[in-house]
């Protein structure tokens, strides 16, 4: 050991003056800021892009173009015996009622003293498909409303639909072979009375899924109660499972080689990709077990397995969170062990819990792949269920299913219902995490 | 707690209850081609009868018909939907499965168009063009040497130069099949490189075809296992690239495609009808004669597939695109006296 001297030709410096070192370091310093403030910023624009799309390409699924007509129901055509019974007037089928719309379309324009070339077949081309069905279904309701003059409000053809929205115009309609110029024209003239309107679309959030040729009689309604039972199928198993399993393997399970190896397994689990659950659902729940295709039941058991190692792997992180010194005085006040873990534990670590969960279902939420193997994907138009027993067992379909499904689809007029069932799918899985947010951060305690 | 473990209760009750109750609708699976058309079907089926809407699915021909041939009972599918005929492997496969009465239904003709982006160069295609730009081997001067063409000008001198791009159907679609006999297989005959092949593999016509059919693996032909909205998708981001399309499809887009034409002659509901345009092909639905009065609606949803109302030549699937087809009296009759495959041939 030596003294330690300073070298001779040292230069004395003040730590208020940066040597070049300090600068360096400084510098480094604020580069790495900048590096995270343009992370952030990237993110942010991507985010911002994101959402835009989707708001600007799906906004329009949320608005349809309609048109009002008075339709007679004429006796002639839709009951031939005159006798009103029930089972002679279903034999008409939706082809029988396509006429009236014809003479209902050439009323109204001598009404309104338009004038146009277009032949009244052309006219009524500018109806959805599905007008002959609504005026069906209207007449079955009550038979006794044959003969009378109804107003009725039907949707407009896709086509028709679209240039109102500026999605067709007159030059992309040039090699179309389903509506014309003269069409355009006579929608012109009807939108200026008010005959055919855009406005709100309920039926797209709460109506069926629409055969190719009518995407504008789609909607969403039905694959979200498909949703809704597949996600009540989930919380129902997944969490009394999850939250079981967790509290013995973390609370009583003694630590050996056989709970690592389980232990090991869960996490692994949760990582395998979601089709491998759907393989597995095919085989066991289908056809082994001779459960449904298409159910909602198959769907949410799927989902249930794919669901378990996300609950128990947050479910034991916030059971290993409460302090130990909780139990001890639980158990020194005289407390069984059940009691300790049921009184005091669990509660305090509900918070962690239930977020766990809602996060996990919201996952659930956005899946498709496993459903594609267990038949939820493909043209799937039931009548929104109507108990508890049909919602579980009866073909259907999901968001994420029906929003695939209208992307690949022929017609434009579905990408556009394909972005707005984004933003309802988008809306549910926001709010589900926000309520996981608002949980934790208002049960949440520390210690 | 014990509120949510009554509810899985009721869940797992729900379960051993299904085992027992019967389907009450006819399940359907197979070809995406005939998916539209099923579909439109499917909807005006449930609109007019007390049966529920069939479930209509798809995932190819070839899928369906592998689950049609699962067996016989609820959970497997009623009908199977195919772009093509079903093969004799198929029908043994099903035999072996129980599936024995097997009734074959066809609804009508669909044609495969040729389409490129709509602000790019257009083209009067030959099967010949097609088969010099996609073969993976290409006659000259009398050897088979392997394709090296790169632009469609290298492939025909009254083409563009545009670099040769191709989105063709992936091969467990029907439309593959359709495309390698009516197309490729044209062409190499066409061009004289069939005789050669079939005369260096010893005049083996099996192996000539096979090889005829070969298509080249550098890039230049890319196989779209989804839909035709990827296929226009991938014309979409590549402007030069021409795809394969269902006529139906390309009708529903003609503001972004433009169709080209086969040995001079446009497609058309028309053309296909008359047999001019050559790229057709018929569709099929086959059903199962065992699950007729089994599951409700499905002879009768069969009976309304064929019916004049719906494949008729002003039915609502002729206005979609289908070629109606000129013998669909034969097939009601068929469908109605539940004819099945194999009876009288």
């Amino acid at each position: 050991m030596t003294d330690a001297s300073m070298p001779e030709n040292a230069v004395k410096t003040s730590i208020h003056t940066l040597d070049a070192r300090t600068k360096k370091r400084n510098a480094a310093e604020t580069r790495f800021k900048a590096y995270g403030i343009a992370a952030i910023a990237a993110g942010l624009m991507m985010l911002v892009v994101l959402v835009t799309t989707i708001v600007g390409n799906g906004f329009g699924a949320f608005q349809q173009t309609f048109i009002t007509l008075d339709v007679e129901l004429v006796e002639k055509k839709l009951d031939k015996k005159g006798n009103r019974d029930i089972a002679d007037i279903k034999k008409v089928s939706t082809f029988g009622y396509a006429p009236l719309l014809r003479t209902a379309f050439v009323t109204k324009v001598d009404e309104l003293g338009i004038e146009t070339d277009l032949k009244s077949k052309s006219m009524s081309a500018l109806l959805s498909k599905s007008a002959p069905a609504q005026m069906r279904d209207f007449v079955l309701e009550d038979v006794s409303r044959i003969g009378q003059t109804v107003e009725f409000t039907f949707l407009a053809n896709s086509r028709i639909d679209g240039y109102l929205k500026g999605r067709v115009t007159r030059e992309s309609i040039a090699n179309d072979k389903n509506v014309s110029v003269e069409q355009l024209d006579f929608v012109d003239q009807m939108v200026e009375v008010g005959v055919i309107e855009k406005r709100f679309n309920i039926d797209f959030i709460i109506g069926a899924d629409a055969s190719d040729q009518r995407p504008e009689a789609a909607g969403i309604g039905v694959a979200m109660a498909g949703s809704f039972f597949m996600m009540l199928v989930v919380l129902c198993l997944a969490l009394p499972i999850g939250v079981a399993a967790s509290i013995y393997l973390e609370e009583f399970a003694p630590k050996n080689w056989l709970t690592d190896v389980i232990e090991v397994n869960i996490s692994n689990l949760a990582a395998v990709p979601s089709i491998v659950f759907g393989i597995l659902g095919l085989a066991v729940f289908i056809n082994y077990m001779h459960l449904p295709q298409s159910a909602p039941l198959v769907g949410g058991l799927v989902l249930t397995l794919m669901t378990l190692p996300t609950i128990i792997i947050s479910t034991r992180a916030s059971l290993k969170a409460v302090p130990p010194s909780i139990r001890d005085a639980a158990l020194g006040l005289g407390a069984s062990k059940m009691q300790s873990v049921f009184h005091h534990v669990l509660p305090l670590a509900a918070p962690g819990i239930l977020t766990g969960t809602i996060i996990g279902l919201a996952q659930a939420l956005g899946e498709t792949a496993p459903l594609l193997l267990i038949g939820m994907i493909g043209f799937i138009a039931s009548n929104p269920p109507d108990s508890l027993a049909s919602g579980l067992l009866d073909p259907n379909s999901a968001m994420p299913a029906q929003i695939y499904e209208w992307a690949k689809r022929a017609d434009p007029a579905f990408y556009e219902r394909a972005w707005g069932g984004i933003i309802i799918l988008l809306v549910f899985l926001v709010t589900m995490n926000t309520v996981a947010v608002i949980l934790r951060r208002r049960f949440e305690r520390r210690w | 707690m014990s509120v949510k473990l009554t509810v899985s209760a009721v869940a797992i009750a729900a379960i051993a209850a299904t085992s027992a109750a019967a389907r009450d609708q006819v399940q359907v699976a197979g070809s995406s081609t005939v998916l539209p058309y099923a579909s439109i079907v499917a909807e005006a089926f449930g609109e007019n009868f007390d049966f529920p809407t069939p479930v209509v699915e798809s995932g190819g021909s070839s899928a369906g018909l592998k689950r049609f041939c699962e067996g016989v009972g609820e959970n497997t599918i009623d009908i199977a939907n195919a772009s093509r005929k079903i093969k004799d492997k198929e029908v043994k496969a099903c035999a072996e499965a129980g599936v024995t009465d097997i009734i074959e239904v066809r609804i009508g003709y669909d044609g495969i168009v040729f389409a490129s982006d709509i602000n790019g160069e257009s083209f009067e295609f030959t099967p010949s063009d097609w088969f010099l730009a996609l073969s993976d081997t290409v006659l000259v001067d009398g050897e088979i040497v392997p394709n090296t063409n790169a632009t469609w000008a290298d492939v025909n001198p009254a083409f563009p130069a545009q670099p040769l791009a191709a989105y063709v159907p992936g091969t467990k679609h029907g439309t593959r099949e359709v495309f390698e006999d009516k197309v490729i297989l044209a062409g190499c005959e066409a061009t004289g490189a069939f005789d050669v092949i079939k005369a260096a593999n010893g005049g083996d016509k099996k192996a000539a075809e096979k090889a005829c059919i070969a298509l080249r693996t550098d890039g230049v032909s890319v196989d779209i296992d989804g839909d035709y909205t990827e296929t226009l998708a991938s014309i979409e981001s590549n402007k030069d690239g021409v795809g394969v399309f269902g006529l139906a499809f390309y009708e529903n887009n003609t503001d972004k495609l433009q169709v080209a034409t086969m040995s001079g002659i446009v497609p058309s509901t028309e053309s296909i009808a008359t047999g001019e345009y050559p790229v057709s092909r018929p569709l099929y639905f086959y059903i199962k004669k065992a699950h007729i009065g089994v599951i409700p609606g499905v002879k009768e949803y069969a009976e309304f597939f064929v019916a004049d109302e719906i494949a008729g030549e002003d039915g609502p699937l002729a206005a979609y695109g289908l070629v109606s087809d000129p013998e669909l009296a034969d097939t009601q009759e068929a469908v109605a006296d539940e004819a099945v495959l194999g009876a009288n041939m």
